[in-house]
């Protein structure tokens, strides 16, 4: 009896010793942490994309409430819950614009001009490194992907050597716009729905012959647009979203077709998927 | 036994007998914790900490709970139980006191509770019949030889996110492969005498 009885009472008591002596702790070692960071965190969109500089959700919770990063820090935080971070910290927010990346490049593979030809690391930041990628052109996307690895929310692909937006995904978080190794994603108002998918500020003449979609400065959409909203500085057009009033005139005058409608890169997107 | 000999134990329990290529313990973590050296490293750092200290703890529940009792045959039940409850203290403890050190450890500590490279550390000790000197030793030398064997991987494992493999080998196939052939690099100090 006792050979059964034994073994049971001394891991009974056992457990029961630890039990009491992790509840004692628990009370001695209490960390008072701020309340106010759980209830933050709880309203940030919990992604950990980074788009914010911080490690993750968590971070930038803490980072809050200690007053080193602004309530509204977080780019795919809905208004209102920027609005109830701000109300938990007692500061007034400011109204953000929701913003949504575009990818400033329409150089496809066929359209744009290669210099030579790539097989190193698959990383767009490894490319850069040996002569700016693949394409001749010093300013286009080089298409290995390197922003599709860092979107969380699937809203990035590359679709036919160039990465595109899906902005029906996009959440505006800002991850890609900072890993690009050529600056070329941007972050533009939810909104606006036309842009100018070309960054290169070479004279036309060689725009040409590096690529066959390049901004060449011709100014016709600048002529053109009723609204002023597009101006051409160093040989590139450039919309400003906050002038446009979406009447799509650029996007049908453009002689090199660079101008693009959201929606026409998102059909591409589509198409390209169902494809594979 | 003697500082020489302990030495040597722990040269053995580091390269030749290490816990993740002869063994084949903790494997878990090996595979799930390797992806980039930094994290490696505080996954390496947390379970040396935790074998260290268990290791000098289950021997002490060894030989003067157990024995005497008669239980040797529930160590395994009372190691997983005792090991389980350190680690939560432990946690606690430098969440209060070390709490730098608890950032740099914190999320790992409670991976480790069930890690059977942990208990096994503690199984082998008494099944190889260690002093408490040893006991500590022992564990210390099999974490450093996981750690060891996690920083190496996680290393080869960051050049490999750069390669462009065959489709079919993408990811995991690929990181099993290199595991096996480290494994095999790592056999050859099994060729060792002392």
């Amino acid at each position: 009896m006792m050979e059964v009885l034994l073994p049971i009472l001394i891991f009974a008591a056992l457990g029961v010793l630890f039990g009491i002596v992790l509840a004692i702790a628990s009370r001695i070692f209490a960390v008072k942490t701020d309340e106010r960071i759980p209830q933050v965190q709880e309203l940030l969109p919990g992604a950990n994309c980074g788009g914010c500089g911080f490690t993750g959700c968590a971070a930038l919770a803490e980072a809050i409430v200690r007053g080193e990063a602004t309530p509204n820090a977080c780019n795919s935080c809905s208004a209102e819950n920027m609005k109830a971070i701000g109300a938990i910290m007692g500061i007034e927010v400011a109204d953000k614009v929701p913003m949504q990346a575009q990818v400033r490049c329409s150089g496809k593979c066929g359209v744009a001009k290669l210099q030579y030809h790539y097989e190193g690391a698959r990383s767009c930041i490894a490319a850069d490194r040996m002569g700016g990628g693949d394409k001749l052109c010093a300013w286009g996307c080089i298409g290995l992907g390197t922003c599709v690895e860092v979107c969380k929310f699937d809203a990035l692909h590359i679709v036919d050597g160039v990465a595109v937006v899906d902005h029906t995904k996009c959440s505006g978080c800002g991850a890609c716009v900072n890993i690009c190794p050529k600056n070329l994603i941007e972050l533009l108002p939810v909104e606006s729905e036309y842009y100018v998918a070309c960054r290169s500020k070479e004279k036309g003449a060689l725009t040409r012959k590096q690529c066959d979609a390049g901004c060449i400065g011709c100014g016709i959409c600048a002529k053109l647009c009723p609204e002023g909203a597009i101006t051409v500085t160093d040989f590139v057009a450039y919309i400003d979203q906050s002038k446009c009033k979406k009447c799509g005139i650029c996007a049908e005058k453009c002689p090199r077709k660079i101008i693009r409608h959201e929606n026409e890169v998102y059909d591409d997107l589509i198409n390209a998927q169902k494809k594979a | 036994m003697s500082f020489g000999s302990i030495l040597l134990m722990m040269f053995s329990a580091i390269l030749v007998e290490n816990f993740i290529f002869a063994k084949f313990y903790g494997c878990c973590p090996f595979l799930g914790v390797s992806e980039h050296p930094d994290t490696a490293l505080g996954m390496g750092m947390a379970v040396t900490f935790v074998m260290t200290v268990s290791g000098g703890v289950t021997w002490a529940v060894y030989e003067f709970l157990l024995v005497p009792a008669k239980l040797e045959y529930l160590k395994t039940v009372a190691f997983i139980l005792v090991i389980a409850a350190l680690v939560q203290f432990i946690e606690m403890f430098l969440r209060r006191f070390i709490p730098t050190l608890y950032q740099a450890l914190g999320i790992y500590l409670p991976l480790i509770t069930t890690n059977c490279a942990v208990l096994s550390a503690a199984l082998l000790t008494v099944q190889n019949g260690y002093s408490f000197i040893e006991a500590i030793c022992f564990g210390l030398a099999s974490a450093l030889g996981f750690t060891l064997a996690i920083t190496v991987f996680a290393g080869v494992r960051s050049r490999m996110a750069h390669a462009n493999p065959p489709e079919a080998f993408k990811g995991f196939p690929l990181t099993l492969i290199a595991a096996g052939l480290l494994a095999m690099a790592f056999s050859c100090f099994s060729g060792i005498q002392f």
